[in-house]
């Protein structure tokens, strides 16, 4: 009975797979992974369902197979969305402080932050999250809870992540259609930055990139807070797309060299070799040029990471990550990757590593994973949050449980 | 496109070949024409310019310019082209008064520092505003100097072209290719500056030794103007019966063309022979061909000069161009072609830089301007030949088919479309 509802699942439908993954929130408040389904995606374009029967298959198999190893029933999950149309902004909500002896209460408090979450957008667009940044008082900057300081005015920054309404319920009817429930809906690139970093790094600033198949999300962290999130609608399949239209070969063939012979840069070895594509009958068949395939490559994942950073440039944002580049999501494995963003962004880059939970040692090590287990992480905020909402409740079950289990 | 263009090529200035300025530029300009004074060629003039007082006492060079300002006090501009640039931007009537009666500016500079790199492109502006023919000599940094002076060394090459005529660009990492692993530290810079000084040498005897089958300053710049991402030149002598078979192997065996390779791969070569009086054509057929057959691609301009002092000798200069890529080349709309009309309009937008070797337009009164375009445009033409002209529709040309994400909505950032594979939008040819 109170098994069920520290269960966490986080679902990510994503361009190259779909992957479940379940964790388990001990009444310590660690959270331990226990389960980890994935499919291979069919029905999605640049983070986005364009097939819809097919991604609710891909999406029944994976949440079938992380059922299976998990041992458990899941009913609900944490649902991962991108896509093209997501944006973040920052908001600032300002509140007169109305007490005769100025001190900020509670309520102004909870009053500033309604006004900052109230923002000017167009009817088709939805809010997916408000993440509250530093409060001002009386224009001073940096404060992290204003209640009980002096002051005629409280401010409020609020980083806000949007996008269109239709094209993120997309994603959550094929779920529900599922007799899934939607406890809430994550942006991914927030997922897989909650997985990678530590609260040190997030307080240095940091920049993780997800890498992903369809889209490419990045989001910056400074002074502890979000600073600034951003999509980009290029991936892997770009990569294998261009492979394919470059080297004259299918996207399936694309796709394997990709893996096989894919670096980030293109060497001075590599100049001249090339590599026989097997035909039907598996004897070498026509000769790829290797160096071409790494040029590719490489002017394409230097022009996401180039995108990246004049994005952060001109958002003003690209002086707080010090912490470093952290790098998930498939194109993580791309070798060299490091390399190249290093050369662009001419700071630390390190692979992000999902190093604060435990569970599953073989899944937590993998990139592509971040965002599912980010996904998880940001349920198990939540449940706290909940929880010590309801603390008077909370307490009692707590104890519930503790004489159920002694018994 | 422009007037300019398509305005005829008149043969150059004899006299123009006289006055040659040699402009080093930064700690590594001044070294690379140390030697170059020392051969006291004629007709060439050499000026150091450098912000750093100390390196200029040391210059041999006739004409000496330090650019220095209050804030400075004397001291380098510290590794910033920005401080380059705004010291040249400060000195630019200095500079341009230095310019002034030369034919052509040989811009001599290391990128990646603050001088070299701040100061080049400015200096290459003000000189052409001069009315000079601007050629950039430049080395980019080693490898191991790390990505910063890497990028800021790519910037102002950058820079440079725009500014310039043409860019002669050595990249530093290709000595590697011609020193072995125990050359001291000393002897590499040596030969990295003795082998720009070779190339300026080149250029310079194919621009003044008037021969039998002439290069012009034109010819030089057409084949430099734009294709300049990665020129490569390499010059070799050969003495006695075989001379010619021999300057061929060598100039083959050259590390700098990466043996023959980057012939292969060039669009355009120039061949420039210089032998004695006892040259004869079949030895000049003989380079051409071992040289010749590993460019056939390429748009190859040959000369042949002769010199009194190169008796019994022979010496080649080549130099390969690679085309750059042309960005947004491809794209052109109506949009364009609108503003065509308001460029020809607008009468102050197409006046040109004073030139010696191309005169200027000829005087017409404003009123006939307007008139010549009236009689250009398409209804007006109708009207004169009372002819219905049919006009066809034209279709944006899409050549690129967009597979996987033919049914996504594109993904287009400033107005590139993304899907497209980025190596096609930059026109990186993959040969």
């Amino acid at each position: 009975m109170f098994e069920s509802s520290s269960i966490l699942v986080g679902l990510e439908i994503g361009t190259s797979k779909v992957c479940a993954v379940v964790g388990d929130l001990g009444d310590d408040g660690a959270l331990n992974i226990v389960g980890l389904g994935q499919a291979r995606s069919r029905g999605v374009r640049k983070g986005e369902i364009v097939g819809t029967a097919q991604a609710e298959e891909d999406v029944r198999q994976a949440i079938a197979e992380a059922e299976q190893m998990a041992d458990v029933e899941i009913r609900s999950v944490y649902l991962g969305v991108t896509g093209g149309h997501v944006r973040g902004f920052n908001n600032r909500g300002v509140h007169p402080v109305v007490s005769a002896d100025r001190e900020i209460s509670e309520e102004d408090v909870q009053d500033v932050i309604k006004n900052a979450k109230a923002i000017n957008l167009s009817p088709q667009n939805h809010v997916i999250h408000a993440i509250r940044q530093h409060f001002l008082v009386d224009g001073q900057d940096g404060i992290l809870n204003p209640v009980g300081l002096l002051g005629a005015r409280v401010e409020v920054d609020v980083h806000v992540i949007h996008g269109n309404f239709n094209r993120l319920q997309n994603a959550i009817r094929t779920v529900k259609g599922l007799q899934l429930e939607v406890d809430d809906i994550v942006f991914t690139g927030l997922a897989s930055s909650l997985a990678v970093l530590s609260n040190e790094q997030k307080e240095l600033g940091a920049l993780v990139i997800d890498l992903g198949g369809g889209t490419t999300e990045y989001i910056v962290y400074g002074n502890g807070i979000v600073k600034h999130t951003g999509v980009l609608a290029v991936g892997g399949d770009h990569l294998t797309n261009d492979l394919s239209y470059g080297l004259k070969v299918s996207l399936g063939r694309a796709e394997k060299l990709k893996i096989d012979h894919g670096c980030a840069l293109v060497e001075e070895a590599v100049k001249g070799q090339t590599t026989a594509l097997a035909n039907e009958a598996g004897r070498p068949g026509k000769l790829i040029n290797l160096e071409h395939l790494r040029r590719i490559m490489s002017l394409r994942l230097e022009e996401i990471l180039q995108l990246v950073k004049q994005d952060l440039v001109r958002s003003g944002v690209f002086d707080y990550p010090r912490a470093g580049v952290f790098l998930c999501g498939g194109g993580a494995r791309i070798s060299k990757i490091e390399e190249l963003a290093r050369r662009v962004f001419q700071i630390p880059v390190s692979p992000g590593r999902t190093s604060s939970i435990s569970g599953l040692t073989s899944a937590l090590d993998q990139p592509e994973f971040a965002a599912p287990i980010g996904l998880v992480k940001f349920g198990s905020f939540q449940q706290r949050r909940r929880s010590r909402k309801h603390s008077f409740t909370g307490r009692v079950r707590d104890r519930l449980g503790q004489l159920f289990k002694w018994a | 496109m422009t007037l300019t263009e398509t305005a005829p090529t008149p043969a150059p200035d004899p006299q123009a070949t006289a006055s040659i300025k040699v402009f080093g530029v930064g700690n590594a300009g001044l070294n690379v024409i140390e030697p170059l004074i020392r051969a006291a060629l004629p007709g060439m003039d050499f000026i150091a310019v450098n912000p750093d007082p100390y390196s200029l006492t040391r210059s041999s060079a006739p004409q000496k310019l330090q650019l220095d300002t209050a804030l400075l006090r004397g001291l380098g501009t510290g590794g910033d082209p920005e401080r380059g640039h705004a010291l040249a931007e400060e000195h630019a009537d200095e500079l341009k008064a230095l310019c002034e009666g030369a034919s052509t500016v040989f811009v001599v500079a290391g990128l990646g520092g603050g001088a070299g790199t701040g100061i080049s492109p400015v200096l290459a502006r003000v000189a052409k505003q001069a009315g000079a023919l601007v050629l950039g000599f430049v080395v980019t940094p080693f490898r191991c100097e790390r990505d910063r002076r890497a990028s800021l060394a790519a910037q102002g090459l950058d820079e440079l072209k725009a500014a310039a005529d043409g860019v002669i660009c050595l990249p530093n990492e290709s000595i590697f290719k011609l020193i072995d692993p125990n050359t001291s530290l000393i002897d590499t810079f040596r030969l990295t500056n003795e082998l720009l000084a070779d190339g300026i040498l080149g250029v310079w005897r194919l621009l003044t030794h008037g021969g039998l089958i002439e290069i012009h300053f034109e010819d030089l710049r057409t084949l430099i103007q734009d294709k300049h991402s990665e020129s490569a030149f390499a010059v070799a002598d050969a003495m006695g019966a075989t001379r010619s078979r021999e300057v061929a192997e060598k100039l083959l065996a050259h590390p700098m063309l990466e043996n023959g390779q980057a012939l292969e791969q060039a669009d355009a070569v120039l061949i420039s022979i210089l032998g004695g009086p006892d040259l004869t054509m079949a030895e000049v057929n003989r380079v051409m061909e071992q040289i010749g057959g590993h460019c056939e691609q390429a748009q190859v301009i040959m000369g042949a000069a002769i010199d009194e002092a190169f008796r019994d000798r022979l010496s080649v200069t080549l130099i390969a161009a690679r085309r750059k890529a042309e960005p947004q080349r491809m794209r052109q709309t109506d949009a364009a072609a609108e503003d065509l009309d308001a460029q020809l309009l607008d009468s102050t937008s197409n006046l040109r830089q004073p030139s010696k070797f191309v005169p200027p337009p000829p005087s017409v009164p404003p009123d006939q301007i307007r008139q010549f375009i009236e009689a250009q445009r398409p209804g007006a033409s109708a009207l004169q030949t009372k002819l219905p002209r049919l006009r066809q529709g034209q279709l944006p040309l899409q050549i690129v088919s967009k597979d996987r994400f033919e049914k996504t909505e594109p993904t287009i950032h400033k107005g590139e479309d993304l899907d497209v594979p980025t190596y096609i939008r930059r026109g990186i040819a993959l040969n």
